[in-house]
């Protein structure tokens, strides 16, 4: 494995279920040694995506390349991947240990390598001391574990991860977001994790791809995805957002002028060419509620509170101004004493800095 | 659940009918021929309750131990063959399209529709020596006949077609059992495999297992109850054949059940046909019992 | 453009879809050819020597036929109905109540499934003809000996499917009925009767089933008096067999697919209950 070739390649993948087109179109790269998100909606096609890299699906046309390989004709127990199922498919007639030996057995690796390195597997997942137990004796935590050993024993040059977490509860999820992130940089091969959850994708990737209706939006490692969203759907589906739409006027030395519905002029940084109708979006935690009007030269909009959101550490306000519709802005809770929540129906108003804003054309 | 103390009136109502049901029309029958086994006649019809053992005595004489080997043998071989040719049934019903598997399923249930004696009847057509298997085997030969001829090897194949004799044999037996029950294999087959969670397969094969061997070491498996279940649902009806064989056996594959309906009908030796019977009933009880300790164990294996 | 074949996609291999032409084959090959014989003009069961429906006018004109045929119908539509009743009272009490002997009770409702029917057979001959069960009652109660038989294997396979229909069933239904006023036998009827509904079709089909598809039961239990459908055919092909037999066989044929068919497009509607 060379630095320079993708450990994956797509190539103008299309996939058609019939007249459905569940992929249409994904070019895209996988780095070696990354941990690779692809996240979007239920049914935009990422799930088909990743099972077309473990051979459970062809694609209808286009390439999939493995560590520079073309897969097309190799069935899924002939590729260097392995994959841990969203159910995790752990055989139940099986003991962990044998779960975890299965792929070795039926590979041909003979027996005296398979009995070391399936408790090398069961170690590096935590789960010594449960070797001889059927899976209907394990927690659901535990089975994922098992998948995870069963799948990494075998040596994969890739790892995929179909929605891993997704029947685990809050606490446990958290723990094996940690634990996944540790087990990638432990073994060093690229893992490719398919999620529709936005926070798992920002926490524990280096680089996401997000997906909708069966094409990429945008690639970008998780700080890039949230503060510089390519298109509408980005900024909308990671963490919330405010859309204020309008028209661009004019584009002069780095700066552009747009005309906001109910806003009115507004000057941002734009180093593109001029576009007509674009939209200014604004992340709620880089807004600011105000009892009175603000002396300040951001974009300020008089509103009433409609409704809190509280988090505890933080609460969601929602405004309904008078002039841009409803927005919802973040407040922190930093001081017991200061920060009087605020009622539902109070008056207020909401002000935010143009550059904290980006200028969305798609 | 609730306790029937608490209504004993619907309790009964709900549990009374059936239960009086099973006790007056099965379990006196049964308990009837229970006692008729170790029974003697006197008279033409009158048998009296003696406890002795000598009917079953009789009905384990060599020749009636020989027709029970006989009956278990045909049985197995039956079932052994629905097992097979049922499998790929099941298996290609379960993962085909949503919108064919109702039609496959139909097409497998339809024949129940008939009535067993008419199916076992429509064999004969298919069996005999003018029948339509044996015209297909003419039909093939006669070709292949007419392709050795140029190369001079049609000396290799006789002057005629003789046809086969297919009918009034074991073979014929045998088969009738497995058109008449075959559907009794595919349907618990199909459910258990319908249960089954499909990524089971794929982690096999994208651990790397072929798909032979994921079908005997993932499929198969997991399918053992209803394996079971299909082995016991053919193999005991089997046990109990006597239509099947009266129609397309011949003389040398009478079965116990043929025994069995001849000792209650002509023979009128009652005492006989109900220790033959229970001899049936205790060899079905075996089989029962050798599955509920196939289930203990398994579930033994699992804690 | 076709898609290659995915590795789960059995049924879209050669050699499975061979398998599956060759077991219909199998299955249907001769029901077919005994129902095209029906229209053969010769008396012998062989060749075909033309084309006619006179083996239906005969089948038709047969008084003992026609009335071997209505016997046949008459028992699986009474034992149905009776199936259907004991069947789903039985699953509903098993289902509900805890009390002493439930695994015997159990164990012995699923005894009629599963032993070889002749055994049943000769019991319930023994019984009748030893019990001195009545004789020479007007018709369709001289029909009683085969349908209690049908009813003895039937039921007990209603009250398993109905039971597994009640495993899905959320209790806290029935308590929520309860607790918005409903008397216990307006839950019974608004609530668990309606869940059940799917589980007592089904039942009722299968039973319809088991009694046309029975010959074993009926030869032993029916009289001489009380000639049957399958033990007319039996008799029937016993002597000769003549292209009446298909023809016969052939309205049964048609008959319980019609009946079916019905029962199918009855059982639509409630799809949707659960």
């Amino acid at each position: 494995m060379s630095n320079g070739v993708p450990i994956v390649r797509f190539e103008n993948i299309e996939k058609s279920f019939g007249s459905f087109k569940a992929v249409d179109g994904v070019t895209l790269d996988v780095p070696n040694n990354s941990f690779f998100a692809l996240l979007g909606p239920s049914g935009c096609g990422k799930t088909t995506l990743l099972r077309m890299l473990a051979g459970f699906e062809h694609p209808t046309s286009g390439r999939i390349l493995i560590d520079g390989e073309d897969m097309a004709g190799i069935p899924p127990n002939k590729r260097p991947v392995n994959m841990v199922f969203q159910s995790y498919a752990v055989f139940p007639h099986m003991t962990v240990r044998e779960n975890v030996g299965y792929g070795l057995k039926v590979s041909g690796v003979p027996k005296s390598e398979i009995a070391p390195r399936v408790e090398e597997a069961i170690q590096m997942v935590r789960l010594d001391g449960f070797a001889d137990r059927k899976p209907d004796k394990l927690s659901g935590g535990q089975r994922q574990r098992v998948a995870l050993a069963r799948a990494l024993v075998k040596k994969p040059k890739l790892l995929l991860l179909d929605e891993p977490l997704s029947a685990l509860d809050k606490k446990l999820r958290e723990d094996m977001q940690l634990e996944l992130v540790r087990l990638q940089q432990e073994v060093g091969i690229s893992f490719v994790i398919v999620t529709h959850d936005q926070d798992e994708a920002l926490s524990m990737a280096d680089l996401i791809a997000v997906m909708n209706r069966g094409k990429v939006l945008q690639v970008a490692p998780p700080w890039d995805l949230y503060e510089e969203p390519n298109c509408r759907f980005v900024a909308d589906f990671i963490g919330e957002m405010n859309l204020f739409e309008g028209r661009m006027l004019s584009v002069d030395g780095g700066h552009a002028r747009l005309d906001l519905k109910g806003i009115g002029l507004v000057d941002v940084p734009w180093d593109y060419p001029a576009t007509s109708d674009v939209a200014l979006a604004v992340r709620p935690e880089k807004m600011r509620l105000y009892r009175e009007e603000p002396e300040l030269g951001w974009v300020r909009l008089p509103g009433k509170v409609a409704q809190v959101a509280y988090f505890g550490d933080n609460s969601q306000v929602f405004v309904e101004t008078s002039q841009a519709g409803r927005v919802v802005v973040l407040r922190h809770n930093q001081s017991r004493s200061r920060d009087e929540p605020y009622r539902t129906g109070a008056d207020c108003w909401v002000a935010f800095e143009p550059t904290d804003g980006i200028v969305l054309s798609d | 659940m609730e306790n029937w103390r608490r209504q004993p009136w619907v309790f009964a109502t709900f549990i009374g009918p059936g239960t009086l049901w099973l006790f007056l029309f099965f379990l006196l029958p049964l308990g009837w021929i229970w006692l008729f086994a170790v029974g003697e006649r006197e008279g033409p019809v009158d048998i009296v309750v003696t406890w002795t053992l000598e009917n079953y005595r009789e009905a384990l004489q060599p020749v009636y131990l020989q027709l029970f080997l006989k009956t278990f043998l045909i049985a197995l071989v039956s079932t052994a063959i629905c097992l097979v040719v049922a499998f790929p049934v099941a298996l290609a019903i379960c993962f085909a399209p949503d919108r064919y598997k109702n039609v496959l399923l139909l097409l497998v249930i339809l024949p129940f529709w008939t009535n067993m004696l008419i199916r076992t009847y429509a064999m004969i057509a298919m069996l005999r020596q003018n029948g339509f298997v044996n015209d297909g085997i003419g039909l093939l030969w006669t070709a292949l006949k007419y392709l050795l001829t140029p190369v001079g090897l049609d000396g290799l194949m006789g002057e005629r077609f003789a046809p086969l004799p297919l009918l009034y044999n074991n073979t014929a037996v045998v088969l009738g059992i497995v058109y008449v029950y075959l559907p009794f294999m595919v349907l618990p087959l199909y459910a258990n495999l319908e249960k089954l969670d499909r990524s089971l397969i794929e982690a096999s094969l994208d651990l790397g297992a072929s798909q032979v061997r994921t079908f005997f070491e993932i499929i198969v498996r997991l399918a053992k109850p209803g394996i079971v279940s299909g082995i016991i649902l053919v193999f005991i009806p089997a046990l109990g054949t006597f239509l099947i064989s009266d129609l397309l056996g011949g003389p040398d594959s009478q079965l116990i059940g043929n025994v069995v309906e001849r000792q209650f009908r002509a023979a009128n030796n009652l005492p006989l046909g109900s220790a033959l019977s229970f001899l049936l009933l205790y060899l079905t009880f075996i089989a029962l019992a050798l599955r509920a300790w196939f289930a203990a164990r398994a579930e033994k294996a699992d804690a | 453009m076709r898609n290659p074949i995915g590795p789960l996609e059995f049924t879209r291999r050669g050699w499975v879809r061979l398998w599956l032409l060759a077991v219909f084959v199998f299955l249907y090959a001769p029901i077919v050819i005994l129902v095209a014989f029906s229209f053969n003009q010769s008396r012998r069961n062989i060749v075909w020597t033309g084309f006619t429906t006179d083996w239906y006018g005969r089948a038709l004109n047969n008084a003992s036929l026609i009335e071997a045929f209505t016997n046949s119908i008459m028992i699986a539509l009474i034992s149905t109905v009776l199936s259907v009743i004991l069947g789903g009272l039985l699953a509903l009490g098993l289902y509900r109540f805890r009390f002493p002997g439930k695994p015997v009770l159990d164990g012995v409702a699923a005894l009629p499934i599963v032993i070889p029917e002749i055994c049943l057979g000769v019991a319930l001959l023994v019984f009748y003809a030893r019990a001195g069960w009545p004789t020479g009652l007007p018709w369709p109660l001289n029909l009683s000996q085969v349908i209690i038989g049908h009813v003895v294997f039937s039921f007990p396979f209603v009250a398993v499917v109905v039971r597994a229909r009640m495993e899905g069933f959320d209790r806290s239904l029935e308590e929520a009925s309860k607790d918005l006023g409903a008397s216990e036998w307006q839950t019974f009827w608004n609530v668990t009767l309606p869940y059940m509904k799917t589980g007592l079709i089904a039942g009722a089909l299968l039973a319809m089933t088991l009694s046309l598809d029975d010959f074993v039961i009926t030869f032993f239990t029916s009289g001489p008096e009380t000639i049957t459908f399958p033990v007319k055919i039996y008799s029937m092909v016993r002597q000769s067999v003549t292209p009446e037999v298909n023809a016969a066989s052939t309205i049964l044929i048609l008959f319980t697919v019609l009946l079916t068919v019905i029962a199918l497009k009855f059982q639509k509607p409630s799809e949707g209950v659960g």
